[in-house]
């Protein structure tokens, strides 16, 4: 689906600054991603790509500038006419709708996959336990996985704790999917599982920030490519312009690697 | 790489013989003769303490279900149970407070387990048994502001609620510590996932952290129920009928002392042989999802359906 002219942004990050610390990560990032859009992020170690995705979800607090998700301004409420902080309750609230895939799959291990995907929709969404079960085992079914529901984690391969983890953040029907790094801590045999599903919901409609290396998958799923150095945004466009035809000089050398 | 080694090295028998499944322990004479001298060694042993008649088994045996001792026993096993309980939830909530990044909260659970941790239990106890002698009264204030209600302390505290209070308030100092590290030793992306997931720090905790704690933390508290059975017996010294407290009244009009505290002494070890036994039942629950497969292909999807309906 591609984005249409009119609507409004879904994410709309403004001059973000993050620092850890003396260490300046990000320095001034503006970025829109509109609804049903496919934004990959590529550039590397170090560049700040990750932090940038944990900072719209508020997992990191930004130093200067604002990040709005849905018209909402994450982490922050205006009252008064003054900004303040939201409490902690406040910013569960906003990360309701925005679901989100580690690098480490962060499957919850004393649970089931079953249990894993129920958790949210039951506990944060109010989803009645019927519901959350049957829209569970179709997600399962979705990614592959229907005959493992009952398996803890541990007895499945990366590659399969990742789908149950993309199924996990389906779940919860979200507005917007953050991927950081789904695909780095897999065995090269088994990323392609996962880009496979990760394709398959571009194709949907979902709206998507995927963080990643995987050059081919930006190719080929992204409507726009991001690439990152130094934390600026370095070169923005579609995938045929910044992968295909890349003008920057940081870019040209990022991808001359993978060539 | 030749001669040495024919006497290993050759691959004698065919595939038949070579494969593993078909191979057998060889039997090791020596582990046998040490079993054997082990067991003689505590037969031997058990014989002259069972022989001896100092020890006055029959005594023993007279006073095992007598009614006093009963009556020590239930104060010993209530005490227990009611100060680990308080013990338990108070040292959750002291080792929440010290995790948070709230500094008055954390500062303040620091203090209480620095004195509670600092100071002997014997002691403890003393004093919460004659606080009537520091506090008379004892009431509900504001702060350097009149007094709203109060109670005389020698009616409040009894030997009862001096015991219970001295020592849950101990124990869940130590607990504390224990399920702090607990908690320490989750996998801080968990929390972060729960939190992304928009879920609320309280139910993060309960739903997502806490039960992962509890694989480390069931150990040590198992430890801390033992120790707290034996603990009991310090309320003896402020007149609180506890089992050891009762073999001593019995002891001290017969003068039967060694088989008085013999009887003591097998009740704690019964108790505590019980809780050994509860507490592997309930490592074996927080450890189930760490198995790799069962053996049997039934279990596991028993256990899950029993859960997922438990919820």
């Amino acid at each position: 689906m591609s984005p249409t002219a009119t609507a409004a942004p879904l994410v709309q990050a403004r001059n973000v600054h993050k620092s850890f610390d003396q260490l300046e990560v990000l320095k001034g990032i503006d970025l829109d991603v509109m609804p049903g859009e496919v934004v990959v992020v590529l550039g590397p170690s170090g560049s700040g790509k990750s932090t940038f995705l944990r900072c719209i979800n508020h997992l990191e607090s930004i130093n200067k500038g604002s990040i709005e998700v849905e018209g909402e301004q994450i982490g922050y409420r205006l009252r008064r006419g003054r900004l303040e902080k939201l409490s902690s309750n406040g910013i569960a609230r906003q990360r309701r709708k925005i679901g989100m895939v580690f690098q480490q799959f962060n499957l919850y291990p004393h649970m089931t996959v079953l249990q894993n995907i129920i958790e949210a929709p039951i506990h944060v969404h109010g989803e009645s336990r019927k519901d959350a079960v049957a829209n569970a085992r179709r997600l399962l079914d979705r990614v592959g996985l229907a005959e493992k529901a009952d398996n803890y984690p541990r007895q499945l391969s990366g590659g399969q704790q990742q789908r149950v983890a993309i199924a996990r953040a389906l779940a919860i029907r979200p507005t917007l999917m953050l991927f950081d790094e789904p695909t780095s801590a897999l065995d090269p045999e088994l990323v392609g599982e996962v880009l496979a599903t990760m394709r398959d919901l571009a194709k949907q409609g979902l709206t998507m920030i995927v963080v990643t290396h995987e050059i081919g998958f930006a190719r080929e799923a992204a409507d726009r490519v991001v690439f990152m150095d130094g934390g600026h945004i370095v070169e923005i466009g579609k995938p045929e312009e910044v992968i295909g035809n890349p003008q920057h000089p940081r870019t040209q050398a990022f991808l001359s690697r993978f060539l | 790489m030749t001669m040495d080694h024919a006497p290993h090295a050759p691959p004698t028998g065919g595939a038949e013989q070579r494969d593993v499944a078909n191979a057998h322990a060889p039997f090791r004479s020596g582990r046998l003769l040490l079993w054997l001298a082990v067991l003689l060694v505590a037969a031997n042993f058990a014989w002259i303490v069972a022989r001896n008649e100092n020890f006055e088994w029959p005594v023993v045996a007279q006073y095992f279900f007598n009614p006093t001792v009963i009556q020590g026993l239930y104060v010993s096993l209530g005490l227990t149970v009611v100060a680990m309980i308080i013990g338990v939830v108070l040292g959750l909530g002291l080792a929440i407070a010290r995790l948070s990044q709230d500094r008055l909260a954390s500062s303040l659970a620091s203090l209480y387990i620095w004195f509670f941790r600092g100071t002997p239990l014997l002691v403890q106890l003393i004093f919460w048994y004659n606080l009537s002698t520091l506090f008379p009264e004892i009431g509900i204030a504001i702060p350097f502001g009149p007094t709203l209600v109060s109670w005389e302390t020698n009616s409040v505290i009894t030997p009862m609620t001096a015991a219970i209070v001295g020592l849950a308030l101990n124990e869940a100092a130590y607990m504390a510590e224990i399920i702090r590290g607990g908690l320490l030793s989750v996998d801080r992306g968990q929390f972060e996932t729960a939190e992304a997931f928009g879920m609320t720090k309280g139910r993060a905790l309960w739903r997502i952290i806490i039960p992962q704690a509890m694989r480390s933390i069931v150990p040590p508290t198992g430890n801390q129920l033992i120790s707290m059975i034996k603990a009991t017996s310090l309320v003896s010294v402020i007149a609180m009928a506890d089992l050891l407290y009762s073999v001593q009244s019995i002891y001290n009009t017969t003068f039967q002392v060694i088989p008085m505290l013999m009887v003591a002494v097998v009740w704690y070890l019964l108790i505590t042989s019980v809780l050994n036994i509860g507490q592997s039942y309930i490592e074996a629950y927080y450890g189930r999802s760490d198995r790799r497969r069962t053996g049997g292909a039934t279990p596991a999807p028993v256990v899950a359906a029993a859960e997922e309906a438990s919820h």
